[in-house]
């Protein structure tokens, strides 16, 4: 069987060996697989009478181009919409337009929503230019955009994602519905200059509008778990590409003030009022279409970040505990505790959630698993401790709205990690399937839209809209 | 047929029938990727033209949807090697394949035999 001893030819599988490896979709014990393959013909090719280097360069020719295999390898190992998405498969596009098409109705939509953004400086609303902004009525202005950012960008890009994904009219209609809800109320809601509720509303009310986005990036399918979680892949994909963009921008920006300063042309209200805000909103629309279109086949981002960071974060928060536990000193419960531990947690949600969902869910317990397993238990102690202290600070001093919504976040995603402790344990034990963590995950997002929803709609008027 | 002997199955047939086929072939034994492939050739007599390397794909595919199971099989002293058994969902898979298939070549039977008739009757005209 074993067909050689020629060293030559042992190089050459070697060689075409690594060559394979260097593609991600095609796994290890793939290569093994084809290289098995590639041995047999190469042997068979022999007994039929070829010279060694003919066999083999027979044999890698019937096995076929690597981009090719690799490609559906790729295809394969995603079961996942996004990738069938941009493989160019399946009519799932739904529409036949060259890419330049796309490209140019994105470029419209992306318009559409800075123009919608700065509409409201033709009624003189416009906090983003510093000749008016000085002229007293800034501070109404700027809470105006507090309120309605969201609301003036995101149907833009729902109606990117509803083209995309040709939705009926009557789905948009549908979706539409909670957009109207929340302009009417957080514009008729009688908040009190500088309260918490306004601002509270603010960062809540974006959460529900991004998940009805999310409604209109899965077609309306969005009850089954596999597509939720192409939507949170799709969240962390497009979030990652925005910080890269807007970071693009900063740093062009300034640039392009001081190269015109140089040459003493004030260029800074221009920017300030117009190219910041409108590439801003804009963005929204082209870094989804980004997302979309230029995902790269083999890999996405967001897991990879969250394998870099998982580790750090888990080693973070042990030498935290190790800290408190030599020390003595625990949580102190000052103002910004409960946001910082709020923040905490949404890390770390973070992080469980997108290696989730670039992750085998058939595959056995990793490495990566346990640190992932640390990370949620050293998160959850130091959670604790930091609840106990602010529940006494509260009990002390009251329920104000801020610390209200604070303790109301931090609970919603303690209960999530609490059960995805006990889920990733199970599964480490070979108790329980990674895919009930999945599950867990997916099923527990209406939970945010609910919580976000009550702060909402419900703080302002129990808080008197203080 | 012997003259058609060049002209090979397109492609879209053979990925449409790869399935059954590899089912069909498990079905008859539990192989690995190269013996499928050569068995394949025997069975259509060399007429299917297979890009080889994308049976692995398919193979992953299958076991992914749990119609055959894959297991290494390393025996000493030679190479390690993926051995596939078909599960019993993927008989039933298998069978309801088949049943599709005879559907489909059953409607061009009926449709051929038509085209039978017809046949003499253009040949006389050419004659």
């Amino acid at each position: 069987m074993e067909s050689t001893g020629d060293p030559g030819i042992e190089a050459r599988i070697k060689e075409w060996r690594s060559y394979l490896q260097r593609r991600q979709a095609i796994h290890h014990v793939d290569v093994d697989e084809l290289e098995d393959h590639l041995r047999s013909q190469i042997s068979d090719l022999g007994a039929a009478g070829l010279s060694e280097d003919e066999s083999f360069l027979v044999a890698i020719k019937r096995i076929g181009g690597v981009n090719e295999l690799s490609r559906e390898f790729a295809r394969e190992r995603s079961s996942q919409l996004w990738k069938q998405l941009v493989l160019g498969g399946d009519g799932v596009r739904g529409h036949p337009v060259s890419q330049y098409g796309g490209l140019l109705i994105t470029i419209c939509f992306a318009i559409g929503a800075a123009a919608a953004f700065k509409f409201p400086a033709v009624f003189g609303i416009d906090p983003f230019d510093p000749g008016t902004a000085d002229g007293g009525n800034g501070d109404a202005e700027a809470s105006f955009y507090l309120r309605n950012t969201a609301l003036l960008a995101l149907p833009f890009l729902i109606g990117f994602l509803a083209w995309r994904r040709s939705i009926p009219v009557r789905a948009i209609a549908g979706l539409a519905v909670p957009f109207i809800a929340a302009a009417i109320l957080v514009n008729v809601f009688p908040f009190e200059t500088g309260g918490d509720t306004e601002p509270l509303a603010a960062i809540h009310l974006p959460i529900i509008l991004w998940l009805v986005a999310g409604v209109a990036y899965l077609g309306g399918a969005w009850r089954g778990d596999a597509p939720r979680m192409d939507f949170v892949r799709f969240t962390g994909e497009w979030f990652i590409y925005y910080a890269l963009i807007a970071f693009g921008g900063v740093a062009l920006s300034g640039l392009t003030l001081g190269v015109f300063a140089a040459i003493d042309i004030d260029v800074e209200p221009f920017i300030a009022s117009w190219v910041l805000p409108c590439g801003a909103v804009g963005a929204v629309v082209v870094v989804a279409w980004l997302v979309e279109a230029k995902q790269s086949v083999i890999e996405n981002m967001a897991p990879v970040l969250t394998s870099v960071f998982t580790p750090l974060f888990a080693l973070m928060l042990v030498a935290a505990i190790a800290g408190m536990a030599l020390t003595g000193n625990f949580v102190d419960a000052e103002r910004d505790v409960l946001i910082l531990f709020d923040v905490l947690l949404v890390i770390v949600v973070g992080l469980v959630l997108y290696s989730i969902s670039a992750r085998d869910s058939d595959a056995t317990p990793t490495l990566m698993d346990a640190i992932q397993l640390v990370l949620v238990v050293s998160a959850l102690v130091i959670d604790v401790l930091a609840l106990a202290a602010i529940l006494s600070r509260i009990t002390e001093f009251g329920f104000t709205p801020n610390r209200t919504a604070g303790l109301g976040l931090n609970v919603v995603l303690l209960a999530n990690l609490v059960w995805s402790a006990w889920l990733l344990s199970a599964f480490l034990r070979g108790r329980r399937q990674f895919s009930d963590l999945e599950r867990w995950q997916t099923r527990y997002i209406p939970v945010y839209a609910v919580w976000a929803a009550i702060v909402v709609v419900a703080f302002p008027p129990l808080f008197g809209f203080d | 047929m012997q003259a058609e002997r060049d002209i090979r199955i397109g492609k879209d047939l053979v990925a449409a029938s790869a399935m059954p086929l590899v089912l069909a072939i498990l079905n008859e034994g539990e192989s690995y990727g190269y013996a499928i492939l050569k068995r394949i050739d025997e069975l259509s007599g060399g007429e299917m033209e297979w890009t080889d390397g994308m049976l692995y794909p398919l193979l992953h595919r299958l076991d992914r949807l749990g119609y055959v199971e894959a297991s290494w099989d390393s025996p000493p002293g030679g190479r390690r090697r993926r051995y596939y058994r078909i599960t019993p969902g993927g008989r039933k898979a298998l069978s309801e394949q088949r049943r599709q298939w005879e559907v489909v070549s059953g409607a061009l039977q009926n449709a051929w035999r038509s085209f039978q008739v017809a046949n003499p009757v253009l040949s006389t005209v050419e004659g």
